[in-house]
């Protein structure tokens, strides 16, 4: 036979071509939901193209303060909805909304151009789909439960149903599982009535590392609720795969004249809190002594995270990795120089010979400064200190750790010894943070110790307008909480205009 | 690279720059051991001339003797050259070789002053690892076939010499290689790292860094009783005794029976670190190709604690218990009665105990307790113990919830218990680790392996160390020296079959080959599959 297979038969004869149909197909939209994995092929206009990543990214900025201010999902849920519903809005598909097919396709579109714009670094990829992944987890939970069902069967998870004879058989296992996994009472909730599913436990690693699910030879048993879970999991590695690949393509763009200055500017807007400190010098404070001696004086306006660490390295003469590691960042951001850090991890590790120090942690030191280490490492002058975010969820502190967030990791007890010693006894204070610490706001925890410590320079900031609204709103960063106690407490000697790159940013996404 | 996924080259670097921490201090200790100790060490080679002179036939003695002395010193000197060849290329652009390069000036006089203990240290290693160290067997764990595949050419070696430099990425492309490099070099520690894409000696011929990756590698653990300091009484930092080594015993019956059970892995060596620990590791294929992700997960799903010594109450479960905690509780029970609370008896000083009353979870029971306790003191940790349950029930106070002490108790159990990772060593893919059968340097003692199933008759104070197993050979030469001239049985006995290692590497022989059973019988499997595939194509030719 002869026959043109029926995908190349336009590309055969070229003066066809300008009235075949596009090789673009009009995209289908059967779900609300969208795992993005088919890129978006219709023309829009340029408007359109900077318009909707826009709108996303309104939503997606919000989202983000959401988890930096500790909200619940709850909270978070009723935060976004307007927002969405102005921005974003995605009609199910029983609502039968004339805009349907628009919605959805302002959603797949502006998804596909946020991609461009924040594939270039790795900071901007894992920020990005963290955020998207948090969206989709927003609008997975909202969606109607059939409609949900439907769409996650056309994902090809492939998991297998644990039989009613199996689900008996296991009964007592899968029914503590549950409970432990799920604060459930004693007793439990039916094991029989859950739908229950296996696969290697390797698919679902975030259920086994918070031991949610029973395991049994290599076998994760999952929980139906829990379904939710591995969805998340298969979109966040789908992107983060994606994202690669974008990235490598994106030199590609380079010609463009049109798109380039539009990606780059949605990116610039998207500045993490945390990078406003990548290099020492950006951040330094004009007029402070930062220097290895003078780090005892400094310490006074130290968040309790890092006066916390402080007190422990002046108390033991030594200190722990992640405590060095979150340490030392910090004193970077403060501006304190690497000869000086030297100095002051030197003299700081009282009991350690100069060989040992030498030895084992002068590299240390000079790796966060990027001084020494891979290519990336130098290029970047180090890693970035470690924002609020980063210090509450990752690496828990161990036995003999004095890294974390005492407000978070500290039990109530401890956590009003040592606010007391540093000088907080107003109970009422004290009795704030406890409510804060047991809602689990460990923002709002340290901003209101923050706010009692420098009442009166608040006020007379406020009064004589030195500081911006910015320049007041919620701490998120140790390095922030010292920049700002710094100036407060020298108001007189602080120039009367402070640029505070971090916080505008913020607020611009907030408040535009 | 955000800080916290370093990337490859920075943990590296950390890494060497960590571990050190752990035993370069006993080390240290070694090179410049004491006197008396040199001699014995150099009788003992001596002694062993002497013993190949009565035995002509096993070992012509003195032509041997003569080159090892030759060898010795040409040996010295090519390793020193080495490290600086090594400096010189590397300086340029990696950070694990800064690493040695700013420590060499440091180390750089201690050689001259050492020059013949190192000598006597250097000459026991070489018998060591001419005789001793099962070669063959560790060829075949890490490749997993009799034929050098990938799994083992591909394969991280780092070697750790006497002037304190690390040698990373060495890879080798035959077993008999890598035993001619130790031999050459000497190192006074081997660490064993993950199988990479590519050759770890080519690392630096890829222009793009994803064409150099970490592969694949062993799960592994590490448990260290300094963990521990806290609930043993018996011995701090690096000292051990056989009391406080049941805590390791508890920790590999757990996990062991977590890693089997849950996770169904089954090749699980364990393998003792040499002076104060234990390491793990878990070969299975599906566990050697685990993401650091997924390790990471099964670090957290073994992980109870919350918090530091500031958290307070460390280990808090909710309740009921997942099963793999309650069957934790129900291996440790009966331990926990008579090594931690007979044996150990943590809560003997006041403010121990204070510590213990601190996790009672009412207020009238605690104070009922503090009175009792305050009334007689030097009560024992277990009648303390036992106390509770019995004020418990006399004294029952109204606010009191009978499972809520229950569960205290069992969080305190677990505390003081359940085994304790360093978690870094386990997360982590390109991770290495200390091989089995080196030599700590500290103490003598080989890293022999542990049989899981027969725990309690291992003794870490029985393990063989490098001069007892010269000192047995020579015995061993002796006794047998005189018939073993003619015999022929005798020839074909390997060295180490004449020694106390005689049962570790046995037990290591036959752990490997079920290993090796276990990947063959996968890969007939595949092959038939492709067998099966073959006629179909032919079917499809003939249309």
């Amino acid at each position: 036979m002869n026959r043109i297979d029926a995908k190349r038969r336009n590309v055969v004869d070229h003066r066809k071509k300008q009235f075949a149909d596009p090789v673009f197909k009009e995209t289908q939209y059967p779900h609300r939901l969208n795992f993005y994995s088919e890129p978006p092929t219709a023309d829009i206009t340029l408007e359109q193209f900077e318009q909707w990543a826009i709108d996303r990214l309104r939503v997606l900025a919000e989202l983000e303060a959401c988890s930096f201010r500790n909200k619940t999902p709850a909270e978070t849920a009723t935060h976004m909805k307007p927002l969405l519903d102005k921005y974003l809005p995605l009609d199910s598909t029983s609502s039968h909304s004339s805009q349907l097919h628009a919605q959805r396709q302002k959603d797949h579109y502006s998804h596909f151009i946020l991609r461009l714009a924040f594939a270039s670094t790795e900071d901007l990829r894992r920020r990005f789909t963290r955020v998207e992944t948090m969206l989709f987890r927003l609008r997975f939970q909202a969606d109607d439960s059939r409609e949900r069902a439907a769409f996650v069967r056309t994902l090809n998870l492939d998991w297998e149903p644990v039989s009613e004879e199996e689900k008996r058989e296991l009964a007592q296992q899968l029914g503590a599982t549950l409970a432990a996994g799920f604060g459930g009472k004693r007793g439990g909730p039916g094991v029989m009535d859950e739908d229950w599913c296996k696969v290697d436990w390797t698919r679902v690693p975030d259920l086994v590392e918070s031991r949610k699910v029973y395991l049994r030879g290599g076998m994760a048993y999952v929980p139906g609720r829990e379904q939710q879970s591995m969805v998340l999991n298969a979109f966040t590695k789908r992107l983060e795969e994606a994202l690669e690949l974008t990235s490598r393509a994106l030199p590609n763009l380079d010609e463009d004249d049109r798109l380039t200055p539009i990606l780059n500017h949605l990116s610039k807007n998207f500045i993490a809190p945390d990078s406003g400190y990548t290099s020492a010098g950006s951040s330094a404070i004009e007029g402070a002594e930062i220097s290895a001696r003078n780090i005892d004086n400094l310490s006074q306006h130290f968040p309790l995270c890092m006066s916390n660490v402080h007190r422990t390295l002046r108390r033991d003469g030594k200190l722990k990795h992640f405590g060095r590691l979150q340490y030392t960042l910090f004193l970077k951001g403060i501006g304190l120089s690497l000869e000086e850090a030297l100095i002051f991890w030197r003299t700081g590790f009282r009991a350690v010979s100069d060989d040992t120090f030498n030895k084992e942690y002068r590299y240390n030191v000079r790796h966060c400064y990027g001084d020494v280490g891979g290519d990336s490492n130098r290029r970047s002058g180090g890693s970035s200190p470690f924002g609020c975010q980063k210090i509450l969820t990752e690496h828990a502190p161990g036995p003999g750790e004095a890294h974390g967030c005492p407000y978070r990791h500290f039990t109530i007890d401890n956590l009003t010894t040592l606010l007391r010693a540093t000088g907080v006894t107003d109970p009422a204070v004290l009795k704030g943070v406890k409510e804060d610490t047991e809602a689990q706001r460990y923002h709002i925890a340290c901003n209101r110790v923050f706010e009692h410590l420098h009442k009166t320079e608040l006020k007379r900031a406020k009064d004589e307008g030195i500081m911006t609204a910015a320049q007041l709103e919620t701490i998120v960063h140790p390095n922030e909480y010292f920049k700002r106690s710094y100036l407060l407490k020298h108001l007189d000697a602080a120039p009367k205009r402070e640029r505070d790159v971090k916080m505008e940013a913020v607020v611009s996404f907030a408040g535009s | 690279m955000p800080p916290s996924d370093p990337p490859p080259a920075e943990s590296d670097g950390n890494h060497a720059a960590a571990i050190p921490m752990d035993e370069d201090g006993p080390a240290v200790a070694t090179s410049s051991s004491p006197a008396d100790e040199d001699t014995v060490m150099v009788e003992a080679s001596e002694a062993q001339g002497a013993v190949g002179a009565a035995s002509p036939s096993a070992k012509p003695p003195s032509p041997k003797t003569a080159e090892e002395d030759d060898i010795g010193v040409e040996i010295k000197q090519e390793s020193k050259g080495d490290v600086k060849l090594e400096e010189l290329f590397d300086d340029m652009d990696s950070d694990d070789d800064e690493f040695i390069t700013s420590n060499n000036p440091a180390n750089g006089q201690e050689p001259a002053a050492e020059g013949p203990n190192k000598d006597a240290a250097f000459e026991l290693l070489r018998i060591y690892y001419q005789s001793f160290f099962p070669w063959r067997y560790m060829f075949q764990w890490l490749n997993h076939s009799p034929v050098p595949t990938n799994d083992f050419k591909h394969r991280e070696f780092s070697l750790w010499l006497h002037n304190d430099a690390v040698m990373r990425y060495q890879s080798y492309k035959t077993s008999d290689l890598f035993r001619r490099d130790v031999l050459r070099l000497m190192p006074r520690r081997i660490e064993i790292g993950p199988v990479y894409t590519a050759d770890p000696r080519d690392r630096k011929t890829f222009r793009n860094s994803t064409a150099f990756q970490p592969l694949a590698k062993e799960l592994c653990f590490d448990i260290d009783l300094t963990e521990y300091d806290d609930v043993r009484t018996c011995c701090s930092g690096t000292k051990i005794c056989h009391k406080c080594w049941k805590f390791t015993t508890m920790a590999i019956k757990v996990l062991d029976a977590a890693l089997r059970e849950d996770f169904g892995f089954h090749h699980i060596l364990w393998v003792f670190s040499g002076r104060r620990g234990i390491h793990a590791w878990v070969c299975d294929k599906k566990a050697r190709s685990l993401s650091d992700n997924q390790r990471k997960a099964i670090t957290s799903y073994f992980d109870i604690m919350s918090g530091g010594k500031q958290g307070g109450k460390r280990v808090n479960l909710r309740r009921p218990l997942h099963p793999h905690l309650a069957r934790s509780i129900d291996i440790l029970k009966s331990h926990f009665q008579h090594d931690v609370l007979e044996t150990q008896d943590p809560w003997q000083a006041p403010d121990k105990a204070e510590v213990l009353l601190q996790q009672i979870p009412d207020t009238e029971l605690r104070e009922a307790l503090r009175k009792k306790w305050d009334a007689s003191p030097g009560r024992s940790s277990a009648a303390k113990w036992a106390d509770i349950d019995t004020l418990a029930q006399t004294q029952a106070s109204s606010s009191l919830d009978p499972r809520d002490l229950r569960d205290a108790k069992q969080d305190v159990l677990l505390e003081l218990t359940y085994p304790r990772l360093d978690a870094a060593v386990s997360q982590k893919l390109n991770h290495l680790l200390k091989s089995p059968f080196v030599v700590h340097p500290g103490t003598g003692q080989v890293c022999v392996p542990i049989d899981h199933r027969d725990l309690e008759a291992f003794d870490p104070f029985a393990v063989p160390t490098l001069q007892g197993l010269i000192a047995e050979m020579d015995a061993w030469a002796e006794k047998h020296g005189s018939e073993a001239a003619g015999s022929q049985d005798v020839k074909h006995l390997q060295d180490w079959e004449k020694t106390s290692l005689k049962p570790y590497i046995e037990y290591f022989r036959s752990f490997v080959t079920t290993l090796m059973k276990d990947e063959r019988d996968v890969g007939i499997k595949r092959e038939r599959e492709e067998d099966g595939e073959v006629p179909i194509k032919v079917e499809s030719l003939d249309f």
